[in-house]
């Protein structure tokens, strides 16, 4: 097994698509390090990313906010001005393990390791981001949601990694809500989760919303019925039950040990109920 | 030894709460646990399990690991030599399968290599050919007739004819007329329970270090809960005199019954005769979990009838228990202890165990009396819920008290229950409103205690200090508790008090530290090796002043002529008499050999005050009190520690902990992520509530408690829970699906 820390993104990409056999890009290396340990993969060739020129960054950008890739989750969880325009992707982050790991878990690492119970993913997908991919060709952007392909696998083609994730600008009067539902308080993985993102007008009528669910199929979904249940409402309760119902029929989990497919799809629907009213309190609405 | 009910016993040290003498090492990362011991050539083994939950061992090709550079020997069942003796045998089997796989993480082979990579992939070199059998791993099904056959053989002569091959054990108490007494009843209730096996997850994974030489002696070190039983099993399995095997136990980071068998130190001896090399291994989390002992999984009816005015006329239970792969005794303590806390008439309760395809049981603070109480206590509740009666009225109106002639024969001698649920009556925490969603839990625990065989030595020196020595690791504070011990017969300074746990060749025979005996035992030994250190200082004295020893008495940590006639001299202090010691007749040093009873049984009661969340299902503790008879608690803080420390393990066995079986038979959650202990934030401040009724079988009154707070969390709980969401759950853990599955079929 080769370790490289290269210091430019084209020698990375280098790196990456020269090697023939198993590689493995190293964010934070949460995950990377405990299936090392657990020996479920052995790369022949581990690429550190945490040297790449900015790829620790936060940089403004066009109203919104570019992240880079190797920002840990506790540094992104410091900087005032993300928390305030897009609190429920950072308080996603923020869930993410324990101290220990939160100095060191990167949202880009939770996308990429295509968990489909990943924290960050729901809130990123919700909240429109867009991830900036690097390779042996032109960098390219893509939205989140296209990134994972299923469970521990990307759509990422050889040689190429993530340096960079943008959360984009917002109107004003909008806010966004991760939940996520573990049998604990705390050092759990989600076994549903829901994430929200809306926008009012003056009026307190939602005319614009997103909605990702977690834990419940292969991969995160982004559901229009449920959005548009909730679309030109004030969240009342008949908005919120149809909001439940779609992200409900949304659901294809499975059953294992850490929920039922009955449990995952009855949760779901109460998780964005409740996402929801947090993200309309937050966009200034009354609830 | 009998309570020192003669004098007014005013204590001047047991009681405070100086700060633990190994605290120092195990917050600065100093203290030598199980897998911080090396040595100069050592090799590191690793072990190979079975993937299968039951298989055939068709044969295994061990060639290819052992021309592998570096490494330096495989061994496999054969390898291991079967004892006579059945409980034995069957712990050699467990160490190392020999034609069969009985669970999945059953050792099948092992490897000592120069590194842990090398040992690593010389496993995967290992060819097990494996005839896969058919597996059962619930004790239900396994107790059916036509149930795959774990083991055959293997009944015991109390096991009925006609029963599933796999039903080893069976057992009966009780005493009366179960008929006419549940003709007494005004309500009947009679319903059935599960209970998950759970794991005691203690933090550090089993660990040990072996040295043979080619002269046949051997070192073994190791992380136990008692080096004396690791000598006799390893010694028994190696064919060794137990003189040639010296044993000692490392610092310990949790144990909870889990630490008193064997695993991996067979192994790790036969490896090291072999090779000729010392040979550590360490398990891993995942080998913890699949290959240690859980404790026993149940299925349980439980029937009781009551008057209106809540006498309970009649109670019985029928116990299904299986403790794995091999036989197992520990339905007989559920079946003893489910009805302890009761003053009956009439009570009969049956135990039966089954083989399945599991690990082998191991010992988790009171094994097999939290399920068989969680059954009762649930059906308890129940008869209450329906009567209209307060919980613990109720307890109260029936509880066993001084002369009870309890469910499992013995009349009581006096215990604290009564005062036990009176003071939890009593408390701010029975009488605080619960608002609107949340309920409160009531249940009653109980544990038999034990005493045992123990050995200490106390030396005192020359400088006027004193070093005890004893022989079981520390789990919970011990070292501290014995000090104090020392301390208050001697009448010198706590720190001027050290106690050590000693190998197996300094010392004489002691139990393994369970049965929340240490405190107990080796406390009372400790203050008997005092008396006898102190009889020697006051013949020194005696014979410094020219009197006769019988004029000679010990106060206040000196010698004192024993009254006008003795003569006129000044008190001699311990340290004056140990300064002098050399001129008087050598070293001073006091003894205690016994094999103690009069533990006492003891008794608790828990207050859990939980809301659920409707429409997930998922419940939070809210307030959590512990209330308890430690007849005399010698170092608060410690017996606090246990109280606290069993209602957070029962806890996590009430809400999440189980182990989770695929139909494969194999665990499919073998780490801490999907075996849910509760995490410190799922968890309120646990209130403590210390009770101190003197143990009449100890000079200070000292009763264990580090089993009993592990028994009434699975009842308080699932009782708060069944009456926060209206329906009687009837089935641990607690998890979400289950219970927000419960709500909605309701
Ligand atoms: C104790 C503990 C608790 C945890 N708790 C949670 C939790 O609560 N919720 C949760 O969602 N997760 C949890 N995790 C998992 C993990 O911490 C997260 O998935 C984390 O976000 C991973 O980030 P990382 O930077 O450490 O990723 P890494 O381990 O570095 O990488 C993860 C995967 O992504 C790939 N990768 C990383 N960066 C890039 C990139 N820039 N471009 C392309 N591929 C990349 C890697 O090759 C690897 O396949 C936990 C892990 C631990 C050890």
């Amino acid at each position: 097994m080769r370790y490289e820390k290269p210091q430019t993104v084209a020698d990375a990409a280098r790196l990456l698509t020269a090697e023939k056999g198993i590689t493995r890009v190293l964010g934070g290396g949460t995950d990377v390090l405990v299936q090392l340990k657990a020996g479920m993969v052995e790369p022949d060739l581990i690429v550190d990313i945490k040297a790449l020129p900015g790829i620790r960054a936060i940089v403004a950008e066009a109203g919104g906010f570019r992240i880079g890739a190797a920002v840990s989750n506790a540094q992104l969880g410091e900087d005032a001005a993300v928390r305030a325009m897009w609190p429920g992707v950072v308080e996603a982050a923020g869930l993410i393990g324990s101290t220990q790991v939160q100095g060191r878990a990167t949202m880009a690492g939770n996308l990429c390791n295509a968990s489909p119970a990943g924290d960050a993913v729901p809130a990123l997908v919700a909240a429109g981001a867009v991830a900036r991919v690097a390779g042996p060709g032109a960098a390219r952007d893509v939205p989140v949601e296209a990134i994972p392909a299923g469970p521990g696998k990307t759509t990422l083609k050889r040689g190429e990694f993530i340096t960079s994730i943008l959360l984009p600008a917002r109107p004003a009067k909008s806010g966004d809500a991760y939940l996520r539902f573990i049998p604990r308080t705390e050092m759990d993985i989600a076994v549903a989760s829901a994430a929200v993102s809306l926008t009012l007008n003056d009026h307190g009528v939602i005319t614009a919303a997103r909605v990702a669910l977690g834990a419940v199929a292969p991969t995160v979904r982004l559901v229009d019925d449920a959005a548009a249940a909730i679309i030109g409402t004030k969240l009342h309760d008949d908005a919120l039950a149809a909001l439940a119902a779609a992200c409900s029929a949304a659901c294809a989990p499975i059953d294992d040990k850490r929920g039922t497919i009955e449990f995952r799809t009855e949760v779901a629907g109460v998780l964005a109920k409740r996402a929801a009213r947090i993200a309309y309190t937050r966009a200034g609405g009354q609830a | 030894m009998a309570f020192d009910s003669h004098e007014k016993r005013v204590f001047k040290q047991v009681g405070t709460r100086p700060p633990r003498p190994d605290g120092v090492d195990k917050v600065t990362g100093r203290a030598q646990y199980g897998a911080d011991v090396t040595a100069p050539g050592m090799l590191t083994a690793r072990i190979l399990r079975s993937p299968h939950a039951h298989a055939r061992i068709v044969s295994i090709d061990t060639s290819e690991a052992e021309a592998m550079a570096g490494v330096k020997g495989v061994v496999t069942g054969r390898d291991f030599a079967l004892p006579e003796d059945a409980g034995l045998a069957d712990i050699a089997v467990n160490v190392m399968a020999r034609d069969k796989a009985l669970y999945d993480g059953h050792a099948v082979a092992a490897v000592a290599a120069v590194s842990p990579a090398i040992a690593k992939a010389a496993l995967k070199a290992i060819k097990v050919q494996y005839e896969v059998l058919p597996h059962v791993t619930d004790v239900d099904a396994a107790m059916q007739p036509g149930a795959p056959v774990v083991l055959e053989g293997r009944a015991l002569e109390s096991v009925p004819a006609g029963m599933s091959v796999n039903v080893t054990h069976a057992s009966e108490f009780g005493h009366g007329d179960l008929a006419a007494g549940f003709a007494k009843a005004d309500r009947i209730v009679e319903r059935s329970f599960k209970t998950a096996a759970t794991h005691q997850g203690y933090i550090e994974p089993h660990a040990c270090l072996a040295s043979v030489t080619v002269d046949g002696k051997a070192d073994l070190w190791c992380c136990t809960q008692g080096q004396f039983m690791v000598r006799t099993v390893c010694a028994a399995l190696m064919g060794m005199e137990a003189s040639q095997l010296r044993v000692t136990a490392s610092e310990i980071g949790g144990g909870f019954g889990g630490k008193t068998t064997v695993f991996i130190e067979p192994v790790a001896l036969v490896l090291a005769r072999k090779t000729g090399r010392p040979v550590k291994i360490t398990m891993t989390r995942d080998e913890v979990f699949r290959a240690t002992g859980p404790t026993v999984s149940t299925s349980i009816d439980v029937k009781i009838g009551m008057t209106k005015d809540g006498r309970i006329t009649a109670g019985e239970a029928r116990l299904r228990y299986s403790g794995g792969a091999f036989p197992c005794g520990t339905v007989d303590m559920g079946a003893m202890a489910a009805f302890a806390a009761y003053d009956l008439e009439a009570v009969r309760t049956q135990g039966w165990n089954a083989l399945t395809n599991r690990p082998k049981e191991a010992a988790y603070r009171a094994p097999g009396a939290p399920q068989a109480i969680y059954a009762v206590e649930s059906v308890v509740d129940e008869l209450c819920q329906i009567l209209k009666l307060d919980p613990l009225d109720v307890r109260i109106r029936n509880a066993a008290k001084k002369g009870t002639k309890s469910s499992y024969g013995p009349v009581f001698d006096d215990i604290g229950l009564l005062a036990t649920l009176e003071a939890a009556k009593a408390h701010p925490h029975y009488k605080a409103p619960l608002k609107p969603g949340q309920a409160r839990g009531v249940s009653c625990g109980f544990w038999f205690n034990f005493g045992g065989n123990t050995c200490v030595s106390l030396n005192v020196n020359t400088d006027g200090t004193v070093g005890v020595t004893e022989g079981n690791p520390d789990i919970g504070g011990s070292r501290a508790s014995i000090s104090l011990m020392a301390a208050e017969e001697l009448g010198i300074p706590y720190d001027k008090v050290r106690t050590i746990v000693a190998d197996t060749a300094s010392l004489g025979y002691n139990d393994v530290t369970d049965g929340s005996r240490v405190t107990f035992s080796v406390g009372l030994a400790t203050i008997a090796a005092a008396r006898d250190a102190k009889t020697k200082m006051c013949a020194r004295a005696a014979k410094i002043w020219g009197i006769d020893e019988e004029a000679v008495e010990w106060k206040d940590g000196a010698a004192w002529p024993a009254g006008p006639n003795a003569g006129q001299f000044p008190p001699m202090s311990l340290a004056e008499i140990a300064a002098v010691s050399f001129q008087t007749g050598g070293p001073i040093a006091g003894h205690h050999e016994v094999n103690a009873d009069g533990a006492g049984v003891s008794f608790g009661v828990h207050l859990c005050d939980l809301e659920v969340d409707p429409e997930t299902g998922k419940t939070t503790i809210l307030r959590y009190s512990v209330f308890q008879d430690a007849g005399k608690a010698v170092h608060p803080d410690y017996v606090e520690g246990q109280m606290q420390g069993g209602a957070v393990q029962g806890i996590g066995w009430a809400l999440n902990e189980e182990y989770i079986y695929g139909r494969d038979g194999r665990m499919q959650n073998p780490g801490f992520l999907d075996y849910r202990v509760p995490v410190a934030s799922d968890l309120p401040m646990i209130e403590a509530v210390i009770l101190e009724i003197p143990n009449p079988g100890h000079p200070y009154g000292v009763r264990g408690v580090g089993e009993t707070p592990i028994v009434p969390p699975l009842a308080a709980i699932s009782n708060g829970v069944s009456r926060a969401v209206g329906v009687r759950m009837q089935e641990l853990p607690l998890s979400p699906p289950r219970v927000l599955k419960a709500i909605k079929a309701a």
